[in-house]
């Protein structure tokens, strides 16, 4: 049935359809939420529905398998979790809050329809139809501040990205030029005849580039502590977790071109993997924004997650993309937080936080959690996954690679360590004690249960992943 | 498995341990008020004590290969296990941990009057990754229960430290966590070399010597900063100092262990080439660590610090019976680890006794203490008394074996460490004359209460296990003989071939 095959695409699209319409009318934020949460938690639904489908629609350029059936399930999880927590979107004007949640599930949409995506043109379009409007989501933030932060941060990340549009756009056309066709499956054994030409080289890792700039990896990174600043935090809880899942199930399906002879595409990884991680912990050490911090520690974590992308392995692509799940629970675990104490919609400062634990018990702990996880400590997910790299690379024969991200691993404990000192050794002093709703109680505990369930028992998950990866290879 | 005895004691005996705490834990957070919360938490750790105790009688002192052991298949994709088991190097160390546990609930009784219930929730986590850790034959959940035991820790120093608890709480996980790191490095090239993460089947194999030396290096860094070593102890005093009695307590007794079993458990017998090339640096760090822990605590005019730096010269004789590598010395190593665990626990209790009363650790302020509370100091007394190692005591026991297996192994190295047990006695008989009777009489004493029950009851099993040890240790040395024979074993299949390596070393 081919309907089903096209099922959560065909049910956000409408789902949007149906938010263009209220939006039109004079429907507050209150009504648009509850239609939107519907639909996203239907959307779980549907995915969990759809994932074992297998086939492939519109003349071949969009396919659906395990890998991208899966990977959809975790970005609408993500996505409904994200309006779960965002009970009221703070930083944004009542008036326009249909349009933001529009704009949230058209993003979803053109993400949903990535992962799917194996012709060129196919996957240039879906990836644009995400990123223009999360581009919008930025500057919808109300300028509380009166410096029209917002609008700088909305310009920097349209410019940044458009650029590394640019230059994706620029690698298709060699690749369709070297090898006549936009069809990942035909183009895979064409290039291989080529694969010692730069020019595919250069195709395949100026390709690459519209992910890293999406996953924001070294050298596309530089929108991320601007756009993350400048956005509400519902909007940073998003742009900071869901796309990223995306983009490193895009890595994977392009970096499976280059195998198995790509050892300059390697060498390349390991250098951005390298840089990015270096960069976003040192940076990160000394940021005093809590969003800010946590953009710097995403470069970190884009960084180890292409460790498993090194491998060019299926072991290697299926620990990616667990530390990448992995990465997007503990993220939203942190950005609940931020959502939550966070009283009308301000950044917070880490400073912010002091006395956590006296003023809201439970955000303090999941905080906590979420910042242990992020820095690799046992028993979370983020020490399983960062252990799991780590053996994939090391067994791949990247040692000094696996001993660098050792050593980064070390970095990073400081800031990660300094949220939870404020949280749990800082006074409070005169700071409110943070109300929060049943919902968000029962959302933190689910995450914090998740991140310790993946972390100590892997195996499962691990087996989906190498499922979903072995459907592509 | 041909190393592994399987448990048949009717109940997983090991598992049991663990999840004690782990489940008293969770049930905790349903159960209001902190009186509750005490009452509940002094309950799970004396069963979990109580459910250790067969160990001690079950165990077979006859056998060097790991007892009740329990092994299940846990990550498939890596091969990694949940095996458990214990031998004679690691059944006394759970021992003492599950008996110090019902002490340090007993001793934060009333010293800890905020935050009682999570107090209690991180103290049943540290029991049950520190006994982990003991039991632990599998690298990743040895690994595992070793860095997740940092969190509760941290929090123990952090929340309810003392005014420089962010200093001293950030220092300690900074310091531990960067030497765990390459620890882990060091496992998965194991693992890679071999294919397995089971420790027993990692010892004894075929390594190059500097693959050795690179894993001996790793292990060492993490090991040496928890035990901690010389040039890696400065996190010691300052946590120490700010953590609340019963974070130091078990900072002292169980979690400085750990470092010295990481040795005895891993560096010897996976890379014994190396441990026989770095043994004389390690050695002369010993008699370093030994002196400069000694002249330190002389130096100390707050109690807490003078016993965290005599702590530092403790376990230098430690580290100095581990590497002199035969019997004598490793088995006055082990029973040390065993008795700087009990004096040392029972010293922090005291301090911690006189701070709840006068809420000051200074010596001069504690002066002349003896006049009204003669009960405590002769408590205080006794305890002093066996960290200086004075015959009839436990630690005379185990630094004696220590120094004579020393001396039959490098006469001068041995030398240089006795000034080291005189220095103990000059700074514990510093504090114990001050204490006891130093003057001008202190007009804030007037008054103060001398121990309660409940105070006597915390340390008197204590001085009770100081005396048995220092009178009759042939109950705790039984368990331990084949095991220490046995690693001595493992690490002298390699010394014929280290041998060269060590000229080498000192001939250029």
């Amino acid at each position: 049935m081919k309907l089903m095959l096209f099922a959560p695409e065909l049910l956000l699209l409408l789902g949007s359809l149906v938010l263009f319409l209220i939006s039109t009318g004079k429907v507050g934020g209150k009504k648009a939420r509850a239609v939107t949460l519907g639909l996203a938690l239907i959307n779980v639904l549907v995915c969990l529905a759809c994932v074992r489908q297998e086939g492939s629609l519109f003349y071949e350029a969009y396919r659906i398998d395990f890998f991208s059936q899966l990977i959809k399930l975790v970005i609408s999880m993500g996505f409904a979790i994200v309006l779960l927590f965002s009970t009221e979107l703070k930083g944004i004007d009542d008036e326009i809050r249909p349009e933001y949640y529009l704009f949230l599930t058209l993003s979803t949409l053109g993400l949903l329809m990535l992962v799917s995506s194996v012709e060129l043109l196919t996957m240039f379009i879906a990836l644009e139809l995400s990123s223009y409007s999360l581009y919008i989501l930025v500057p919808m933030r109300d300028d509380r501040t009166g410096l029209r932060m917002q609008m700088e941060s909305a310009i920097k990340y349209i410019l940044f990205g458009v650029v590394a549009t640019g230059v994706m756009l620029f690698g298709m056309s060699y690749l369709f030029g070297l090898t006549g066709t936009t069809y990942l499956v035909e183009l895979l054994p064409r290039l291989h005849q080529m694969m010692g030409s730069p020019a595919a080289l250069i195709a395949i890792a100026m390709v690459l580039g519209g992910f890293f700039f999406k996953l924001a990896v070294f050298p596309f990174h530089s929108w991320v502590p601007d756009v993350y600043q400048g956005a509400s935090n519902e909007t940073t809880a998003f742009i900071a977790s869901v796309p990223k899942v995306a983009a490193v199930a895009m890595l994977i399906r392009l970096t499976a071109l280059a195998t198995p002879e790509g050892q300059a595409i390697v060498t390349l990884l390991i250098v951005l993997s390298v840089c990015s991680m270096f960069y976003g912990n040192l940076v990160a050490l000394v940021q005093t924004d809590m969003k800010r911090m946590l953009g710097f520690s995403g470069i970190a974590h884009a960084g180890y997650v292409l460790l498993g992308l090194v491998t060019m392995q299926e072991v290697g692509y299926a620990t990616s993309l667990y530390y990448i799940v992995g990465y997007l629970v503990m993220n939203l675990a942190a950005f609940l937080v931020i959502c939550k104490v966070s009283e009308h919609g301000e950044n917070l400062a880490v400073d912010d936080l002091s006395g956590l634990h006296k003023r809201a018990p439970l955000l303090a702990l999941t905080l906590a959690v979420s910042m242990f996880a992020m820095a690799g400590i046992p028993p979370f997910v983020g020490f399983m996954g960062k252990f799991m790299l780590l053996t994939g690379a090391y067994k791949a024969g990247h040692l000094p690679l696996v001993i660098l991200a050792a050593i980064n691993t070390a970095i990073s404990i400081y800031y990660y360590l300094s949220v939870v000192r404020v949280t749990y050794s800082a006074s409070p002093e005169d700071r409110p004690a943070v109300v929060v709703g049943g919902v968000a109680k029962a959302v933190s505990i689910v995450l914090v249960m998740i991140i310790i369930a993946m972390g100590l028992v892997p195996d499962p998950i691990l087996q989906l992943a190498t499922d979903a990866v072995r459907a592509i290879l | 498995m041909d190393f592994l005895i399987m448990n048949s004691m009717g109940f997983p005996i090991l598992s049991a341990l663990i999840f004690l705490p782990l489940v008293g834990a969770l049930i905790l957070l349903c159960i209001p008020g902190d009186t509750a919360a005490k009452n509940w938490t002094m309950l799970v750790t004396v069963v979990t004590a109580l459910v250790s105790l067969p160990l001690y009688w079950n165990f077979d002192a006859t056998t060097a290969k790991y007892q009740f052991g329990e092994h299940a298949s846990w990550i498939s994709a890596l091969n990694i296990n949940y095996t458990l088991g214990i031998d004679g190097i690691s059944l006394l160390l759970v021992l003492l941990t599950t008996m110090i546990m019902p002490l340090c609930v007993l001793g934060s009784w009333r010293y800890i009057d905020k935050r009682v219930k999570e107090f209690m929730i991180c103290l049943l986590l540290m029991e049950t990754s520190m006994l982990g850790v003991f039991m632990a034959l599998d690298f990743i959940l040895f690994y595992l229960l070793w860095e997740a035991m940092l969190i509760p820790m941290y929090l123990l120093i952090a929340v309810w430290g003392g005014p420089r608890k962010v200093y001293a709480s950030t220092k300690f996980f900074l310091y531990t966590l960067a030497g765990s790191v390459l620890l882990l490095v060091a496992i998965i090239g194991l693992y890679l070399d071999q294919g397995t993460f089971s420790i027993p089947a990692l010892m004894g194999q075929d390594y190059s010597t500097n693959f050795q030396i690179v894993v001996f290096l790793a292990f060492f860094l993490a090991f040496a900063i928890k035990v901690p070593m010389f040039p890696f102890h400065t996190w010691l005093p300052a946590a120490h100092v700010e953590a609340p009695t019963a974070g130091s307590v078990i900072l002292a007794s169980i979690l400085l262990k750990m470092g010295t079993y990481g040795f005895l458990r891993f560096c010897l017998p996976i890379t014994p080439e190396a441990t026989m090339i770095f043994v004389p640096y390690i050695l002369w760090l010993s008699v370093v660590g030994i002196l400069y822990g000694g002249f330190t605590a002389l130096a100390q005019q707050d109690m807490k610090k003078l016993i965290a730096y005599s702590s530092v010269g403790h376990m230098g004789f430690v580290t100095l019976g581990i590497f002199v590598l035969n019997q004598q010395g490793l088995e006055g190593a082990l029973l040390q680890m065993i008795n700087h665990g009990i004096t040392t626990g029972a010293l922090f209790f005291c301090v911690g006794m006189i701070y709840e009363r006068t809420h000051s650790r200074e010596l001069d302020a504690a002066a002349g203490l003896g006049k009204f509370m003669p009960v405590y100091v002769s408590f205080l007394a006794f305890f002093s008394l066996s960290s200086l190692a004075f015959p009839g005591t436990n630690s005379f026991v185990g630094e004696f074996m220590i120094l004579v297996g020393s001396f039959t192994n490098n006469k001068i190295v041995s030398a240089f460490a006795i000034p080291g047990a005189i220095l103990a006695a000059a700074y514990m008989f510093r504090m114990l004359q001050r204490v006891v009777w130093g003057r001008p009489v202190n007009p804030d004493h007037t008054g103060i209460a001398d121990l309660n029950l409940r105070e006597m009851v915390t340390l008197a099993p204590l001085l009770f296990f100081v005396f048995w040890i220092g009178l009759s240790p042939e109950p705790f040395l039984r368990v331990m003989h084949v095991s220490v024979t046995h690693l001595i074993e493992q690490v002298g299949v390699a010394s014929g071939g280290a041998a060269v390596s060590v000229a080498k070393l000192m001939i250029p």
